[in-house]
């Protein structure tokens, strides 16, 4: 029997695979098609302050091996989450559960984690500084070392929980970031968020998104995403959550071997609404085939160290 | 509810232009609604193609498209005998209960489409349907004979160039809109806001929008609605006339 449990910030998961912020809803809809206890956990929809509709359509541009998203975090805002999406998402969940937070300021960042940190089922708040798809605020706190350090340490002043901070991969130097990360006292990091992209049409020689760009994500990005996993492991000490165009059991082994501590997969989960439940049932025997008894064992491996 | 499955294509031919009708086969059990859609997943694409239920009887659904693009164009190409990962069950489908007996159809060129099992479940619920339908050119009409002998009580062609019933849009096939019991209506999204503002009576709009996952995972194709936010593929696609802002 190959053991799949790993340990994400002092939290023990049943696996690695977490299906990725804004792909899994608040979960319970996915749970009318399968058990989602199977999941190591899984990072629930971006929740800010308020309420936000989002930007306008069309939201969606294909792409070759991937995709366009300008979603633009549409979500009720935390005190609905609250009161509303996380009694139905304890229902048919019993695991502590990634509460994904996006903010504007500082100061809503930490209201939000605030309010997120007295959630019994919430094991990990991940703090989104890297959302491509709004003016002002998202990507803008993830751009720069500085700032980034001031949203860790403003969220850590508000919660006892493990803080993971999303990074965006739109930056000069990701490793420069996830080091400033920890050391505002980030509990982990998590990596890689979409990269800006656009596509135009060609019938109307305008861009197919609304918002013009967007953040592309999907297979394409993988082996993007897995280098600059690799970069963030050699530069931190602290646990780093990797993602960007996860898709089979392999990638997610590849992406240990980085350094990855856990897996979370995004686009796959829009293609196939049962990737996660497939890539946890498939993983034992890829395990097996690659001669790999625990897999927490082979994390940051490729470094030889 | 949604389900995946694996559907063989006993059919794929053209009906008209760049319009291809596609016939299914597989466990079709999800498909429950008239207005519901299916979810193609091809080989070359990234993501699913949505296409909406045309008909369905029994393990045997129907489909029909037009080669609007490269994904489209790559459906097209498939042989019959060929296999296709499908997401049957997606969206609310048209409510059927509020038709009343003298209901009237209109669907804009690929909006037909989805109208034609509703035409048929009226027909067996002993109402009387009315069809419109709207089209660009006489080349690219479809299905009028096939509503006909579905039973709809009278079917109204309109072609923009006129080279196939009444010349202009499906309106203008329809002599008084609010002469009958209610209203189903899908297609272009210019003539779906011309029948919002012309009808007094209450109807169903089937919308389109470009769409991510299909089944309300992404918010890719939310919309504002009087009741707040809506997907259009989950709470939708259709959605009653006093919902819709246009």
């Amino acid at each position: 029997m190959v053991k799949t449990n790993v340990t994400l910030c002092g939290v023990e998961l049943d696996n690695p695979i977490i299906p990725a912020s804004g792909t899994f809803g608040y979960g319970y809809e996915f749970a009318e098609l399968y058990d989602i206890n199977c999941l190591g956990t899984f990072s629930f929809k971006g929740t800010t302050r308020q309420a936000r509709f989002g930007n306008p359509t069309p939201r969606i541009a294909e792409c070759t091996a991937g995709m366009i998203n300008s979603v633009g975090l549409q979500n009720p805002g935390v005190e609905a989450v609250i009161a509303q999406e996380l009694p139905r998402l304890k229902a048919c969940f019993h695991k502590p559960v990634m509460a994904n937070v996006s903010g504007f300021s500082i100061d809503e960042y930490a209201e939000t984690c605030a309010m997120l940190d007295r959630e019994e089922q919430v094991g990990w708040l991940e703090v989104n500084i890297s959302c491509p798809n709004v003016h002002s605020g998202g990507m803008s706190f993830g751009k720069s070392p500085a700032s980034a350090g001031e949203v860790t340490r403003a969220v850590k002043a508000v919660t006892k929980k493990p803080v993971i901070m999303k990074l965006s991969p739109n930056v000069d130097d990701i490793a420069a970031i996830a080091r400033a990360c920890e050391d505002a006292g980030a509990d982990g990091v998590s990596l890689v968020n979409t990269f800006l992209g656009m596509r135009i049409d060609l019938k109307t020689r305008r861009p197919v998104v609304a918002n013009r760009s967007g953040g592309f994500s999907g297979r394409a990005i993988f082996p993007i995403a897995l280098r600059m996993v690799y970069e963030v492991y050699e530069a931190v000490g602290i646990p780093v959550v990797g993602m960007g165009g996860v898709s089979t059991a392999e990638d997610v082994i590849e992406m240990m071997l980085a350094g990855a501590s856990a897996v979370e997969v995004g686009a796959a989960n829009l293609v196939d609404p049962f990737a996660c439940r497939d890539l946890v049932a498939t993983l034992p025997a890829v395990m097996e085939r690659y001669r790999i008894e625990s897999l927490s064992d082979i994390v940051g491996q490729a470094h030889g160290k | 509810m949604l389900s995946k499955d694996v559907f063989t294509i006993t059919k794929n031919t053209p009906i008209a232009r760049d319009v291809l009708e596609m016939v299914l086969q597989g466990p079709a059990d999800a498909v429950a609604a008239p207005g519901q859609f299916v979810e193609i997943r091809l080989e070359s694409r990234f993501l699913r193609r949505p296409i909406s239920v045309c008909d369905r009887s029994g393990d045997s659904v129907t489909l029909i498209y037009k080669v609007v693009g490269g994904g489209t164009a790559d459906m097209a190409a498939l042989p019959a005998g060929a296999r296709l990962d499908v997401l049957t069950g997606l969206g609310n489908g048209f409510d059927l209960s509020k038709s009343g007996d003298r209901p009237l159809l209109l669907g804009g060129g690929l909006g037909a489409a989805p109208l034609y099992w509703l035409c048929r479940e009226l027909v067996s619920r002993g109402k009387r349907p009315t069809v419109a339908m709207g089209f660009d050119t006489a080349e690219s009409v479809y299905y009028a004979d096939k509503f006909r002998e579905a039973g709809a009580e009278a079917v109204l062609v309109a072609t923009m160039d006129g080279t196939l019933g009444v010349k202009g849009t499906v309106l203008d096939a329809v002599e008084d809109l609010n002469a009958y019991s209610y209203f189903y209506t899908c297609g272009p999204k210019p003539m779906m806001a011309a029948i919002a503002r012309s009808a007094a009576i209450d109807g169903q709009f089937s919308l389109e929008e470009r769409m991510g996952c299909g089944f309300g995972a992404c918010m890719g194709c939310s919309i504002q609605t009087r009741s707040g936010s809506r997907r259009v593929c989950k709470e939708g696609p259709v959605f009653e006339k006093e919902e819709l802002i246009w």
